[in-house]
């Protein structure tokens, strides 16, 4: 009785959190480990037990999986009336036979969770070993779509979602390096719009145009891309009417979406996008009923160009002048390929005319961006040096500071940036110099990488084809069956390496992105 | 209320349309429009007499670097002995390609605002000759040097008239991407320290199809030329109709050759030799008629003992016995007398 008293006392532990889980939709985690504590333990005691109560388990166990969900509300206000029955016994059943009770029910509860969790384990991936194994009722954390290329059950929701919103689904294009077979990576030959019809009916004229600028690179920075996003809204809304019988507010988010999802086949958003877009269906959700269409439109509209003005522009003048503190009196300053923010703080330096100070320009191929830096630099008259990313230990002992301009900040403090900028602030570090890294707080984002690979973006594999003398050598890359080519568009550079983070907030740790991110969404 | 597509219907072709609308699209162009390498036309065209003198209809089209932008377009008519290049053009764009040999497609996409000139501006009469060329011209003349005429009080009148600036049109709060290029890190040409595009306003763009079909049957030897690719691309279009129609009564099929096709409801009679020609529906054919090269239209009646080669037929026309017709062009409701030549 006392064996048997031990899985009957860790039962009602079991069970109580069972109940608990299936009335509220999250588990905390200590409700969680204590889940797993548990099955560990009866799956040690059912080795051990062959008695009749293995049995029943397994026998329950194929009727339980017909109706797990069906079932598993009516056990539960069973149980929790089982243990407050148990704890005041009534008089009509004995204690032994209320505890067998009590044991037979939550046995078939246990049997019954764990023929979901096989299933479920079943119809997750297996290569996805950080998918966290989903509970029946808690909130699922999933991975964006655009991460998840090899695993067929996704792209299949992805075409039918497409689909429902008549978005043509754009093709990958070459074969994949395997590491980076989970991500996209499409051809700048093909274009969507390939398969949409000419004038387009589902997709608003400028969606389409934007989503081609993005796809053939015309816009490129997250800036720009930003910024283009916005005013394309800001036409979008001002071309909506509500139809009759629907509200603005519910109306219009349900309209955006078919056109982010054209966007996002186009080329994947950014987080500064992601960002912007989050915050526009906020806004748009929290219209007010009250007001009418028009002054509805109006008041929206406001809203994006206050939020271009505050979070853009503004943003960049303060950054621009944090920074110029930090530009000192002969300064010899590195920059890498082409950031827009980083572009407007030497130039306004440059113009304050107090520091005197030259700039490295570092580039690399394919986008060799750092062209774009070095006109838009020696326009305003500033000395500028040009090399290439592998002569950066050459130039580093004579560098006092590197500048870096960042697309996105991940919440542990790493840096998303163009490939390569890894490479540079490693280097830096091992020459000791400082690494400054600009970026407004919108592109501050509640993801966490550690690496490049998870989550990044591929480039068309073309690009690296380059012409020498009318000869290209990689030109026949695609009928090579060994030979692959990855054109990686970010990087993740790890917190320790930047030194200082300058954003419109002020001049912050690596390691205070987080509290950021914190007070941002308070104040939200 | 926005951007026009214009197509003349006597264009016969299979080309990707996005390609010209993504053009335009993408780099935000006034222009854009189509055209394709011409071939020579080898054969001989019926009912014209005397050798056409194509040197005259040349047209010289200079595209940049990359075959996109157009920079340059003049008819041979329109000039003398000498080609006129502007400077600035060379100045901007070092290295451009001169062509000859291209057909205008009469396919364009034009923005709002050269719609909105068009109205206002009475003296352009013609899309091609006269609106085309001046948007080339003007993508690279500044518009403030018309500013300066506006001022002027003298001759007013003529004044308005050139003064009607495209510039003057294009509308400045069309400022949808002017923020995004000062961010945007795209520049399209190198070795410069100008901005993007030279921060022209307006721009034309040519899209150059080298294969495929495309045909403008506005001449008579386009025409037959059509024709005669006709079956061979209703293959590649993809039509499931057989080439002889179902409903055409054809005593023997084995003299009908395979790249002819029969309308409907024809009928066509004994030892008849079809070859390389097309049938029109509702025909009568007789026996014994040799029929090669032909272009022959609804209605028509044909005689016994016909041989007919390299002509134009048109509809209703009846050619009685025994006529022999060679690269002829007859009209409609002709009838032809029978043993005519």
């Amino acid at each position: 009785m006392a064996a048997r008293d031990a899985p009957g006392g860790a039962g009602p532990e079991a069970a109580a959190p069972v109940p608990a889980g299936l009335q509220a939709p999250e588990l905390s985690q200590e409700e969680k480990l204590q889940l797993r504590k548990e099955k560990k333990q009866q799956k040690k005691k059912k080795k051990s037990e062959k008695g009749p109560a293995a049995e029943p388990p397994e026998v329950g166990t194929p009727s339980e999986p017909g109706q797990p969900r069906g079932a598993q509300p009516a056990p539960a206000p069973v149980l929790a009336d089982g243990i407050n029955d148990g704890e005041k016994p009534t008089g009509g059943k004995s204690k032994a036979e209320l505890r067998a009770e009590r044991r037979a029910k939550q046995e078939a509860e246990r049997a019954q969770k764990q023929a979901k969790k096989a299933e479920l384990n079943q119809a997750a991936t297996a290569a996805k070993p950080r998918l966290t194994p989903t509970e029946p009722q808690s909130v699922v954390k999933r991975l964006p779509e655009h991460v998840q290329v090899d695993d067929p059950a996704a792209q299949r929701k992805l075409a039918k979602k497409l689909e429902r919103q008549q978005v043509p689904l754009r093709q990958d294009y070459g074969t994949k390096v395997n590491l980076f077979s989970h991500l996209h990576q499409y051809s700048r030959k093909k274009p969507l719009t390939q398969q949409m019809s000419i004038p387009s009916t589902v997709i608003h004229p400028a969606v389409v145009r934007l989503g081609l600028q993005y796809s053939q690179g015309i816009i490129n920075g997250s800036n720009a891309r930003c910024i283009a996003l916005l005013e394309v809204f800001k036409q979008l809304i001002r071309d909506y009417s509500t139809p009759p019988n629907e509200e603005l507010s519910r109306d219009l988010v349900s309209k955006l979406k078919p056109h982010i999802s054209f966007l996002t086949q186009c080329r994947p958003l950014s987080a500064s996008m992601g960002n912007a877009i989050k915050f526009l269906k906020k806004e748009i959700s929290c219209l007010p009923d009250s007001l009418r269409e028009e002054e509805a439109k109006e008041k929206l509209q406001d809203t994006i160009d206050k939020y271009l003005r505050e979070k853009i522009v503004l943003a960049a003048e303060a950054i621009s002048r944090s920074a110029f503190e930090k530009i000192n009196d002969n300064d010899v300053i590195l920059v890498y390929g082409c950031s827009s923010l980083v572009n407007r703080t030497l130039c306004d330096a440059h113009a304050k005319k107090g520091r005197a100070f030259r700039v490295i320009v570092v580039d690399s191929r394919p986008r060799l961006e750092g062209r774009e830096t070095l006109r838009r630099l020696v326009r305003k008259g500033i000395h500028c040096t040009y090399v290439m990313i592998n002569a950066i230990s050459y130039v580093l002992p004579e560098v006092s500071k590197v500048l870096l301009g960042a697309h996105a900040l991940l919440a542990n403090g790493s840096v998303m940036s163009r490939v390569g900028t890894s490479q540079i602030a490693l280097v830096s570090k091992a020459y000791n110099v400082p690494v400054l890294v600009c970026c407004e707080t919108y592109k501050f984002c509640e993801r966490v990488q550690t690496d490049s690979f998870v989550s990044n973006e591929l480039d068309d594999p073309d690009d690296l084809i380059v012409l020498r003398k009318g000869q290209a050598q990689l030109g026949g890359w695609a009928e090579n069956k060994s030979l692959r080519l990855l054109n990686l568009v970010y990087d993740v550079t790890p917190p320790d390496l930047v030194d200082l983070v300058i954003t419109d907030l002020g001049m912050i740790p690596c390691t205070s992105v987080p509290v950021v991110l914190r007070v941002k969404s308070v104040d939200q | 209320q926005t951007d026009v597509l214009v197509l003349s219907c006597d264009l016969i072709t299979d080309v990707d349309l996005y390609k010209v609308v993504d053009l335009f699209r993408t780099h935000d162009a006034t222009l854009s429009m189509l055209m394709k390498k011409t071939h020579e036309p080898t054969e001989v065209v019926p009912g014209q007499k005397g050798k056409k003198k194509p040197v005259e209809q040349r047209d010289f089209i200079g595209v940049d670097d990359t075959g996109k932008r157009l920079l340059f377009m003049a008819n041979e008519a329109d000039l003398d002995e000498e080609l006129v290049i502007k400077r600035s053009i060379l100045q901007k764009h070092p290295r451009m390609h001169i062509r000859t040999g291209l057909m205008d497609a009469h396919l364009y996409c034009l923005k709002k605002y050269v719609v909105d000139f068009l109205v206002e501006n009475r003296t352009i009469t013609s899309l091609r000759s006269e609106l085309i060329p001046h948007l080339v011209r003007r993508q690279f003349s500044s518009p403030s040097v018309q500013q300066g005429l506006d001022n002027k009080e003298e001759d007013q009148k003529k004044k308005e008239q050139a003064s009607l600036d495209i510039y003057s049109f294009i509308k400045e709060d069309n400022s949808l991407l002017k923020p995004a290029p000062d961010n945007s890190c795209w520049n399209d040409h190198r070795g410069d320290m100008n901005e993007t595009l030279h921060e022209g306003k307006v721009r034309c763009y040519v899209h150059i199809m080298k294969e495929g079909l495309c045909y403008r049957v506005n001449n008579l030897g386009l025409y037959i030329e059509a024709n005669r690719q006709v079956p061979k691309l209703l293959f590649h279009l993809g039509l499931e109709e057989p080439l002889v129609h179902g409903s055409a009564q054809i005593t023997d099929k084995g003299m009908v050759g395979s790249d002819s096709i029969i309308g409907s409801s024809t009928q066509v009679g004994e030892k008849t030799s079809i070859k390389r020609s097309i049938v029109g529906s509702m025909c009568t054919i007789k026996d014994k008629v040799k029929i090669t090269n032909c272009i022959i239209m609804n209605s028509v009646t044909i005689e016994e003992g016909c041989c007919l080669q390299g002509s134009v037929i048109c509809h209703n026309a009846v050619i009685e016995k025994g006529a022999d017709i060679k690269d002829c062009l007859i009209g409609s409701d002709q009838r032809l007398e029978a043993r005519g030549k």
